[in-house]
């Protein structure tokens, strides 16, 4: 049966506020990481417009950070770019993983929303339960966490080192405990899950070690080897729907 | 470089922005091989694990204890089944009261 147009406009806006009350969460998360940004954008020397210019553009913590240590260290442009490219390229594995589940729509739709995947909302995004997601769904999910990113950038840049040093060290754990959340109910289910995760997390280990893959190819290197092991290893284990 | 910073970031914006779009906008899965589609569902997993660690043991320069107490907060949390607002907000209170004891 074919839904009426009411019905399915009540069902985009149930996809749009699942992907807001999703993103809670990340927006928590961001703020005391975009909070530091903006405090460390000011003190490389970063006027408010640039500072806030590069969260709503670039919307990458990692890369922004390594962004702000490079432009205080005075390197060229080619270099910060290039640096950027790398830390970044990891986001084609998730946007090629999120296209597996990614519901059928337009194009201009999907490039829209392809702009908001970062590592969390990525995470959230593949490990919701829902069966296909939606444009709304994410765009939800990723306005959320955008707005609270470039919205703390310019708090974290006017209010200066004002919050309490013990609260801002100790809020450091929200975005890896967002990530933990995340991935402990789907490991309580299935031991896939949990030798994809072990065995990224061991390998991303020894790799940080080595300073030419530190970050992003780091990051990439692991989950490939992992991801692409395990499914020969574990091949038939458990059978995802 | 100042004057031209404005311009270096919209450059970290485009390359940041292609690899995000260009498998959601130019992939056909469907003509992807079974094996393939079960490599890519099982990157959030790994991706997660990689993300976590070793990141997770440097949030405080001074200690791997902090990351330790603050992942072991969250681990328990999230194995009680709280939601993620929770297990997130738990973590950080458990870390706060760790740094006066």
């Amino acid at each position: 049966m074919m839904p009426s147009p009411v019905l399915h406009r009540e069902q985009t806006s149930g996809h749009w506020k699942k992907g807001i009350q999703a993103g809670l969460p990340i927006a928590i998360g961001y703020m005391p990481v975009a909070f530091t940004f903006g405090l460390l954008a000011k003190a490389a020397g970063l006027s408010l417009f640039e500072t806030l210019g590069m969260s709503f553009i670039v919307f990458a913590g990692a890369s922004q950070y390594i962004a702000l240590s490079m432009i205080a260290a005075a390197s060229g442009a080619a270099e910060l770019i290039l640096t950027t490219f790398i830390m970044n390229i990891r986001h084609l594995l998730m946007s090629a993983s999120l296209k597996e589940r990614a519901e059928e729509e337009p194009k201009w739709l999907r490039a829209f929303y392809a702009f908001f995947i970062t590592d969390e909302t990525f995470s959230v995004a593949a490990t919701s339960p829902e069966k296909k997601i939606t444009g709304s769904y994410l765009l939800g999910l990723g306005i959320i966490a955008y707005s609270s990113w470039v919205l703390f950038s310019g708090v974290g840049y006017m209010m200066g080192a004002g919050l309490p040093a013990a609260l801002q060290n100790s809020m450091g754990i929200a975005l890896y405990a967002m990530f933990i959340a995340l991935l402990v109910p789907a490991a309580k289910k299935s031991r896939k899950v949990i030798a994809l995760a072990a065995s990224a997390a061991i390998l991303n280990c020894f790799f940080s070690m080595i300073p030419a893959l530190s970050g992003g190819w780091g990051i990439i290197l692991s989950t490939t080897i992992s991801a692409v092991s395990i499914e020969f290893f574990m091949k038939g284990d458990e059978k995802s729907e | 470089m100042n004057d031209q910073l404005i311009w270096v970031i919209i450059g970290m914006g485009i390359v940041t922005y292609i690899p995000r779009m260009l498998p959601l906008v130019l992939f056909h899965t469907n003509h992807l091989h079974s094996r393939i589609q079960g490599i890519l569902k099982n990157v959030p997993y790994a991706i997660l694990g990689a993300l976590i660690f070793p990141g997770v043991l440097t949030i405080n320069s001074d200690s791997y204890l902090y990351g330790i107490i603050g992942a072991a907060a969250a681990f328990i949390a999230a194995w009680l089944n709280l939601n993620v607002i929770l297990v997130v907000l738990s973590s950080i209170l458990v870390l706060y009261g760790f740094t006066f004891l």
